[in-house]
């Protein structure tokens, strides 16, 4: 327990990790500051001597920047799109996975699979199965090489669509990192919500069966509202790993962040913005992480403010 | 609605996996719960009373037997099918509604011709909580609420949707005991103002007496004795129902009936003319001991407790099962708290006699 004759000691104990702390995070973050105020600040130059003035021309270029707006409008759309439906699909393997009694923890481990694998070694499966096996010629008739998706579209009988190749469109991109981003970020929401499925009193599913409560009025009026917290928690860090999106983007796309032969990076992101800024241009790369990090504290308020009136108890 | 339970059996599969036999909870279990009575379902715990409770209201299967409401055979009826309500032992409210959507929960759930109208459901909402003593807390959430209105509400929402039987769990254990005191008269009444037939369980005797109309006493998940609570008290059918009921506790000696005489240690204590020559057990209710200098029970003295209009005598005697023996006898009669020892005769009608072996009562 805690001593209170010897205050010290705690501080002892703590020591490694503040230490750690302290130069690895907080260093970094007043850094990051400092960088994103000075105006054209570069690491190379300050290495030279030179003196930057204070101002906001860093974060003046970077909104101005017309790359950055695609950015801000790619990683968006993904948290959009991916968040709900991440939530929506792991809430309902959740509670079919904790109402099946034989091979729950079998199914429960091939669902947390994603989980433990690198995402650039998923993202190449998936650009597998969403590309052209081999290479595309002209003279080999190209229906043969199609890769495992486009196989089962035409199997029932629809046309092969470019996923991700030369000259396919940006929706069919979108789609893509979608269900990518979706598939990766179901498991960490089914173990929470299934740990909190388990952890509902039994009782009150008894009360329901008692009071002839039909299947789906027990789902959302008693399951759901029981599990408020944690789909509040899953959908915040949800949205704030949306935010941050950018190796599934690699993962399938590559570096180029985009198919092949695209103008710019039509496909890249916030965190890809300044990964690209941050070997040359290290003041713009900390106001593009600030502009971030404010609107990820903003959408994290807003989610909080909202759990808290929705949730229960 | 009357509850009529036929060769009720559950076993339960063994935990360990190479035994086959399973767990017998209820053993052949035969009883009707007549139509607007109040039964109390008593035994110590793992006696199988609440798997049996659970039986009635569908949430356990039954292994074997036939249970019917009224005429109507529901044994392979789900529970939502039953039209039973139940008060969990905890109350099992939903922690995330208020009082008033509580009790409308189940009437929400009404479909097809007992669908209600809005203002309907209110209504009887409104009035079961009125029945409950609850009508100001309607807007609170059951964390709000102390354990007894909890409780209350618990009982509002199984009676709200007038379901045939009702069932309750433990329902006075979670309470403290001055509150117990007045939910279980409270219990009484409701039951008595809707006149719905209910099944109640508990281990504590004194809860069970006081409300019952009829006490089904349980062992081992095998009915001991059916009765009207005076009854059993008065003519326990064997040794452990005698045991289980009545507070302070029946005394036990060891005995043996001798031409026709039934001995405590030397003393012949009483005349049990017809009873064959045996070991038995004498159980002697508290009050069935008169202080009488020529009498034949001899206990030493270490105690006296007042209380009141009745004193309590604290003796000991050899051949006791239990550490100490308990009289209650009228205040008026003097005793002598210096005395070593105390002479009782004792009231034939508050003595029983088992046997030694079985522990079956033999009547004389």
């Amino acid at each position: 327990m805690v001593n209170t004759k010897h205050p010290w000691k705690a501080w002892l104990y703590l020591s490694p990790a503040i230490v750690l702390l302290l130069i690895f995070t907080l260093w970094p973050i007043i850094n990051t500051v400092v960088m994103a105020f000075q105006e054209g600040y570069s690491i190379q130059q300050a290495s030279k001597g030179k003196e930057f003035e204070f101002g906001l021309d860093n974060f003046a270029y970077v909104i101005e920047y017309r790359g950055f707006l695609t950015c801000l409008k790619n990683t968006i759309l993904l948290c959009v799109l991916t968040v709900p439906i991440s939530t929506m699909l792991a809430l309902l393997i959740a509670v079919c996975l904790n109402s099946i009694k034989p091979l729950q923890k079998f199914l429960q481990t091939i669902f947390f699979l994603p989980y433990v694998t690198n995402s650039i070694a998923i993202g190449m499966v998936f650009a597998a199965m969403f590309n052209v096996v081999g290479t595309v010629s002209a003279k080999e008739p190209i229906i043969q090489t199609w890769g495992i998706i486009n196989n089962i579209i035409m199997f029932f009988g629809g046309e092969p669509v470019n996923w991700i190749n030369a000259g396919s469109e940006y929706w069919a991109n979108i789609f893509v990192l979608t269900v990518y981003i979706v598939w990766n970020a179901l498991p960490f929401k089914i173990l929470v919500l299934l740990g909190g499925l388990q952890s509902v009193n039994k009782q009150y599913y008894d009360a329901a069966k008692i009071d002839s409560t039909p299947k789906w009025r027990v789902f959302t009026k008693i399951t759901v509202p029981l599990l408020s917290p944690m789909i509040a928690y899953v959908v915040i860090t949800g949205f704030i790993g949306g935010f941050k999106e950018y190796s599934s983007i690699v993962g399938i796309f590559g570096e180029k962040m985009g198919p092949p032969g695209a103008m710019g990076k039509p496909l890249n992101t916030m965190v890809g913005y300044i990964y690209d800024s941050i070997s040359r241009q290290q003041g713009r790369a900390s106001a593009a992480a600030l502009i971030l990090f404010g609107i990820i504290f903003v959408v994290t308020m807003i989610n909080l403010y909202v759990s808290k009136k929705k949730t229960h108890y | 609605m009357k509850v009529e339970l036929q060769n009720l059996t559950k076993i339960f599969p063994n935990r360990n996996k190479k035994i086959k036999e399973g767990v017998v909870a209820v053993s052949d279990f035969t009883f009707t719960v007549p139509d607007g009575k109040l039964v109390g379902l008593l035994g110590p715990s793992g006696c199988g009373k609440s798997t049996t409770l659970y039986m009635i209201s569908g949430l356990q299967q039954a292994t074997s037997g036939k249970i019917f409401f009224g005429d109507e055979d529901v044994t392979d009826l789900s529970p939502e099918n039953r039209g039973v309500g139940l008060v969990f032992q905890n109350y099992a409210l939903y922690p995330h509604l208020t009082v008033m959507q509580n009790i409308l929960f189940p009437l929400q759930n009404l479909k097809g011709k007992d669908k209600l109208p809005k203002e309907e459901m209110i209504q009887r909402a409104e009035e079961a909580a009125r029945l409950v003593q609850i009508d100001e807390l309607l807007d609170r959430k059951p964390n709000e609420l102390s354990g007894g209105q909890q409780q209350r509400v618990a009982i509002a929402r199984a009676l709200v949707k007038m379901p045939r039987v009702l069932l309750l769990d433990e329902p006075l254990s979670n309470l403290d005991a001055r509150l117990r005191l007045q939910t279980r008269e409270e219990i009484r009444r409701i039951q008595k103002e809707t006149g719905i037939t209910t099944v109640f369980v508990t281990h504590d005797q004194e809860e069970a007496m006081s409300i019952s109309d009829m006490i089904v006493v349980m062992k081992l998940g095998v009915i001991q004795q059916v009765g009207e609570p005076q009854e059993i008290y008065d003519n326990p059918i064997n040794l452990f129902v005698a045991k289980f009921l009545g507070t302070p506790p029946i005394n036990v000696f060891r005995g043996c009936v001798q031409n026709g005489k039934l001995y405590i240690g030397e003393e012949a204590v009483l005349d049990v003319a017809g009873v064959e020559d045996k070991p038995v057990y004498v159980g002697i209710r508290p009050e069935g001991f008169t202080l009488d200098e020529n009498g034949p029970l001899t206990c030493k003295l270490s105690g006296i407790e007042v209380m009141g209009r009745d004193v309590s005598i604290i003796s000991t005697n050899e051949n006791s099962t239990n550490p100490s023996v308990r009289s209650i006898i009228n205040s008026d009669n003097k005793v002598d708290a210096t005395a070593e020892t105390v002479k009782y005769s004792l009231k034939p009608h508050k003595v029983f006699v088992f046997d030694a072996e079985t522990e079956e009562r033999i009547y004389f």
